[in-house]
């Protein structure tokens, strides 16, 4: 890593090796870390997986096999995870519902990063009764109950896969927003803010080039956590029936299948929930391993 | 002509629950193109926020008054737009600690030559061309390589002078130090303030330099303005100043710099430093009187109930003092 050829090795002054960033250093440490680097590579190959694997596989996630209904879980035969009644391969359909799941964490956690990092930095930055206004309209859409909300969206205007993202992303941009309000109020205290207004930049000029760089360690923290928090939400609203829709699946609507036949097939249950519960866990610990290695940034 | 003229400038800070505090009163001086102006005091004593209020850096609940004229605009009634065209293109700025001044997630290269683009419009290539000679300017060697660094990579003096040369770029006319070698090493101080010398001499940049240090002043001022508890109690020429302080609290300051002799060229060791005993006002405690008189040898019944006004000193031009005590007396206190 530290062999890349630059300029400053070629012209053989004093400075032989490579300039890291604060960024760069943090990632370093968290290379160091054992059980946080274990659990990237566990959640690299999940969502790899997901996204490869249906494809890969010869199974159609909606295709069913009829000589092998309600299989359970078998190394010998073609179905690793068993089948359902309708003789689905669980294996595809838990890597498809995976896709979904993890698009739908992805995605909404980059839409409520953004929506919250901005939000969040303007108000905490301008201050005073802007400050005031804005984190009061927060505090309002945090009374507004948002299982209401999502299902008066699918009930009317339908359950399609963007409505699920945004309804969701709509409400989990609020944490951030505090989160990084908070940073942001320490951080225009600090000298370089004020060395920067004596330069003349202006307000959004420091908010977008001095503060929001400044917030990028915590903002990749706690998106780790909204990560899994979407995720289970997206879990819950399928459960309930208000999730995506068949023959889309995701790891809520296998577990809501799989609850109503524990008794008779349990694996349908448990594997979805198994991969729902490692993947938690993976993206935890990494979080983890981030919120350890940025610990130390001012080095 | 006077490049920057201040008059009778005044800062108050509202307090929710409590009076307002008046951290800056009656403040006047004049800059003229390519002097230094030392401004001297302790803590607290209103010399930082004399200066933020000039690029209007003060915090949300602080309020000027009187003016400050830089090139016929008065800078405390600027709208923020038309404050940001002046500061940092204009008027520079070095703060106090370059360990906190510098964005640690920015190259150097970025933080130095946003200045440039802003004001000049320089393409990135030319106002990366112009940062590196500026940084060998200020000595910093290898500056082609080291300008994509980041700020840690620097230590305290060289982080000190890139944020001089950062100040710089655009040739301000005015060049505002608050406190440039607190933070950093005697021998890194003393290179500054070469370099501050330096760069005065050759670029013609006016200085306000703010210290709590005499020695700095007396290294770099051609005036100095002594303030306490938020006031001017002398203003003379440095020469003056340092050969004939006018004012007890001027001479207690200079007094209380250690020296490895003595004026007789003796040196005692063991002699204990000299101080000025008490402590300056709580900010926002009314005073009376002259807010130096609990701490003044000198101070007699009248010190404590009437406030000295800033007067001409007779027989100096440019010397301005404020104190009830007849100059002649200053003598007498003993050294």
């Amino acid at each position: 890593m530290n062999t890349s050829p630059t300029t400053a090795a070629t012209t053989a002054t004093a400075a032989p090796r490579r300039s890291r960033s604060p960024l760069e250093l943090a990632f370093r440490q968290f290379l160091r870390n054992r059980a946080a680097l274990a659990s990237l590579v566990i959640l690299g190959i999940i969502i790899i997986a997901c996204f490869v694997g249906p494809l890969l596989l010869s199974n159609d996630p909606a295709a069913s096999d009829w000589s092998a209904i309600s299989m359970p879980p078998t190394l010998l035969g073609q179905h690793w995870f068993g089948t359902d009644e309708l003789g689905r391969d669980l294996l595809v359909r838990t890597l498809a519902g995976g896709r979904v799941s993890l698009e739908v964490g992805l995605l909404g956690t980059l839409v409520s990063g953004l929506i919250g990092v901005a939000w969040g930095a303007t108000a905490g930055y301008i201050g005073g009764r802007t400050d005031a206004v804005m984190m009061r309209i927060v505090d309002m859409m945090y009374a507004i109950p948002y299982m209401l909300i999502a299902i008066l969206m699918m009930t009317l205007l339908g359950r399609e896969f963007y409505l699920v993202v945004l309804t969701i992303s709509a409400f989990s941009w609020l944490d951030m927003a505090r989160v990084v309000r908070g940073q942001t109020l320490s951080l225009r205290t600090r000298e370089f803010i004020d060395a920067a207004r004596a330069t003349g930049v202006s307000t959004p000029g420091i908010i977008l080039r001095h503060i929001v760089p400044n917030l990028l360690g915590v903002v990749v923290v706690y998106a780790t956590v909204t990560v899994p928090g979407i995720v289970l939400t997206e879990s819950v609203l399928s459960f309930l029936g208000l999730g995506v829709q068949e023959p889309m699946t995701s790891w809520g609507v296998l577990i809501n299948d799989g609850a109503q036949k524990l008794e008779s097939m349990p694996w349908l249950l448990l594997c979805p929930a198994v991969m729902l519960c490692v993947t938690l866990y993976c993206v935890n610990f990494v979080g983890d391993g981030l919120r350890d290695a940025l610990d130390t940034k001012e080095r | 002509m006077a490049l920057l003229e201040v008059k009778d400038l005044g800062v108050r800070f509202t307090r929710r629950d409590a009076s307002p505090v008046d951290a800056v009163q009656r403040v006047s001086f004049t800059l003229e193109k390519g002097k230094t102006l030392g401004i001297v005091g302790e803590s607290g004593s209103g010399k930082s926020q004399t200066v933020m209020a000039l690029l209007g850096l003060l915090p949300g609940n602080g309020q000027t008054s009187g003016e400050a004229l830089y090139a016929g605009r008065n800078l405390l009634t600027l709208s923020q737009r038309e404050l940001n065209q002046i500061r940092g293109d204009r008027i520079g700025m070095v703060f106090q600690d370059p360990m906190t001044s510098l964005n640690p997630f920015l190259t150097v290269e970025r933080q130095m030559t946003e200045a440039l683009q802003l004001h000049r419009g320089v393409s990135r290539r030319d106002a990366r061309r112009q940062a590196i000679e500026a940084l060998q300017r200020v000595w910093i060697p290898d500056a082609a390589q080291r300008i994509d660094r980041y700020p840690h990579e620097f230590s305290g003096g060289m982080r000190q002078r890139v944020t001089i040369a950062t100040a710089l770029l655009t040739e301000p006319e005015i060049l505002i130090a608050d406190e440039p070698t607190t933070a950093l090493d005697v021998t890194v101080q003393a290179q500054i303030i070469e370099l501050l010398r330096e760069l005065n001499r050759d670029l013609g940049t006016a200085i306000i330099l703010i210290t709590h240090d005499m020695g700095v002043v007396a290294g770099l001022a051609d005036d100095v303005m002594v303030m306490y508890a938020g006031r001017t109690v002398e203003r003379a020429s440095a020469q003056a100043l340092f050969e004939n302080p006018t004012h007890p609290y001027t001479r207690g300051l200079l007094d209380a710099l250690p020296r490895l002799d003595d004026a007789d060229g003796s040196h005692d060791i063991d002699a204990p430093l000299r101080t000025i005993a008490g402590n300056p006002p709580a900010p926002g405690e009314a005073i009376e009187g002259c807010a130096f008189a609990p701490r003044c040898a000198l101070a007699k019944d009248r010190c404590h109930t009437t406030r000295p006004e800033l007067e001409a000193i007779a027989g100096q031009p440019d010397g301005w003092r404020a104190c009830l005590r007849p100059v002649g007396e200053m003598m007498e206190v003993v050294r």
